[in-house]
């Protein structure tokens, strides 16, 4: 019997492509209700591990639960309770924001799916965009609008594959917020990422991934401990180029 | 699993609906699968038919049943190339991750192309009647074309959705449909094929397009149809069979 509180339990995954040994044998398990960040390089197998979670590829071997059930036998009730936000935003570009999120929500059977959209809309700031095609959009609306589309119907488990990759700082800013309050409603988030400060700021548990092997799992403390006591130095603090271009952008906004 | 089954028709609605929004918001779809046909059949009856002699004093009933397939011949490389953009971008493993009948993500596009090409079809029917196509072809007959037409078209369909499926680049998914606008100029679509040379008159007389246009042209024209229509049929059941074959392989090869 699978503990209630976890949301998703690996065992021994293993996966090749032709000769190519992408997962040797990966094993962790995600608390219902966090925020656990897989970070890894490209290439590294994330997007492999996401794929097989959410019932997009079969693992050549080992086993892995999600939310109580297998995913390889039994694939539509895992994803009755899951949604998945990949690399690429996957929104309709020739639909609009509004149209792209009744389309969803009538996938996923709700009674009234033009309710649905409204309040997506409300809530992702979109309301005024709603019924533009989403190809006018811009990159952080569109990733915003491809959150939205995976909230439809309030999934218990939602999968975040680099969300925030290629995405300007501001917007991305937006989206780790977004995580943020996501977690906070009490979704478990699966979130990939090779940016390690968002690891950093978002996740109750880090994983890395490397080599198509896990080789740290923690919490950001645990982790620090396996690295050796910090030295105190007094450095002069130099603000990054990223703090200077919000700080400039932000001034001129508030104009 | 029941609950995917049940859901079947309304997921299929779904699908149904986001293409052919698709299409009526693509000036380009529309002018190429129902403009371009009709501007062929304007520029064939005007301008080439005049020194066509086809044995009939009608070139417009004769010509009517090669621009239908030339029509949805064109429609289907849009079909392949908007599997294709679903498979590229997102939408595709969107849809998959979801609590839907799978399958409908692929016959969502086979029976857009139904709909679509039947509109396309209908117009250009009309389009003819207007610069002087008659038929004396009784309710039966035109459901016998419509019957013929609608297999061809799935036939071409599932050969399109391999293409979606299977193509590395926007312009392969596309490029497979050119031999077939081909087929209708090398076949009696628009000249009998006596007129030809022996080589090009014999796989004239032997390819599907031939069979398949004077079944429909016998139909319309209210002459006992022969051998002709289950030549026809045969070819459409046969190259729907083996097409649909190959998609699903192609698809689960994406999918595994």
């Amino acid at each position: 019997m699978i503990k209630p509180e976890t949301a998703i339990t690996v065992s021994g995954l293993e996966k090749s492509f032709k000769n190519l040994k992408v997962l040797k044998g990966i094993s962790f398990s995600i608390k219902k209700g966090s925020i656990f960040a897989l970070l890894g390089s490209n290439g590294a197998g994330k997007t492999t591990i996401v794929k097989i979670l959410t019932t997009l590829l079969k693992q050549d071997s080992g086993n892995a639960t999600v939310n109580g059930f297998d995913v390889a036998s039994k694939p539509d009730n895992v994803r009755q309770s899951i949604s998945l936000t990949g690399q690429f935003a996957a929104v309709d570009e020739i639909l609009t924001g509004r149209e792209n999120l009744i389309m969803i929500a009538k996938l996923r059977h709700l009674n009234h799916p033009r309710q649905a959209a409204d309040d997506l809309l409300k809530r992702f700031g979109l309301t005024d965009a709603a019924d533009r095609k989403t190809s006018t959009y811009s990159g952080g609306m569109r990733r915003r609008l491809d959150i939205a589309m995976s909230l439809v119907g309030k999934p218990q488990l939602i999968f975040l594959d680099e969300p925030t990759t290629g995405l300007d700082p501001e917007a991305r800013t937006e989206v780790l917020k977004i995580v943020k309050e996501l977690a906070d409603s009490g979704t478990t988030v699966f979130l990939t990422t090779q940016y390690l400060e968002e690891a950093e700021q978002l996740a109750d548990r880090i994983a890395i991934l490397h080599e198509g092997r896990i080789i740290a799992n923690g919490t950001l403390a645990e982790l620090k401990k396996l690295f050796p006591p910090a030295k105190v130095e007094y450095v002069e603090k130099q603000p990054t180029l990223e703090e200077i271009f919000l700080a400039i952008v932000g001034k001129k906004r508030g104009e | 699993m029941d609950a995917m089954k049940r859901h079947f028709f309304s997921d299929m609605s779904v699908m149904l609906g986001r293409s052919m929004r698709h299409i009526f918001r693509s000036m380009d779809t529309i002018i190429t699968v129902t403009l371009m046909p009709i501007a062929f059949m304007l520029l064939f009856v005007y301008v080439f038919g005049g020194a066509i002699q086809t044995g009939t004093d009608n070139y417009v009933n004769y010509l009517l049943p090669g621009i239908l397939l030339i029509a949805i011949a064109s429609g289907i490389s849009y079909t392949a190339y908007r599997l294709f953009m679903d498979m590229q971008r997102g939408i595709f493993e969107r849809f998959h991750s979801m609590p839907i009948a799978r399958s409908t993500v692929l016959w969502g596009h086979v029976l857009t192309s139904l709909v679509s090409n039947t509109i396309s079809v209908v117009v250009i029917i009309l389009v003819a009647l207007i610069i002087g196509f008659r038929s004396s072809a009784g309710v039966i007959s035109w459901l016998a074309v419509a019957g013929i037409l609608a297999l061809f078209t799935l036939a071409l369909s599932w050969i399109a959705a391999i293409a979606g499926l299977s193509a590395k680049s926007v312009d392969g998914a596309s490029a497979f449909a050119y031999p077939i606008l081909f087929l209708p100029f090398i076949s009696s679509a628009f000249v009998p094929t006596k007129s030809m040379p022996s080589g090009v008159r014999a796989f004239a007389e032997n390819q599907p397009v031939t069979s398949i246009v004077e079944a429909i042209r016998a139909l319309l024209s209210g002459q006992s149809v022969g051998h002709e229509i289950w030549v026809a049929l045969a070819w459409c059941l046969g190259i729907l069979v083996v097409a649909y074959l190959f998609a699903m392989l192609a698809y689960k090869r994406k999918t595994a």
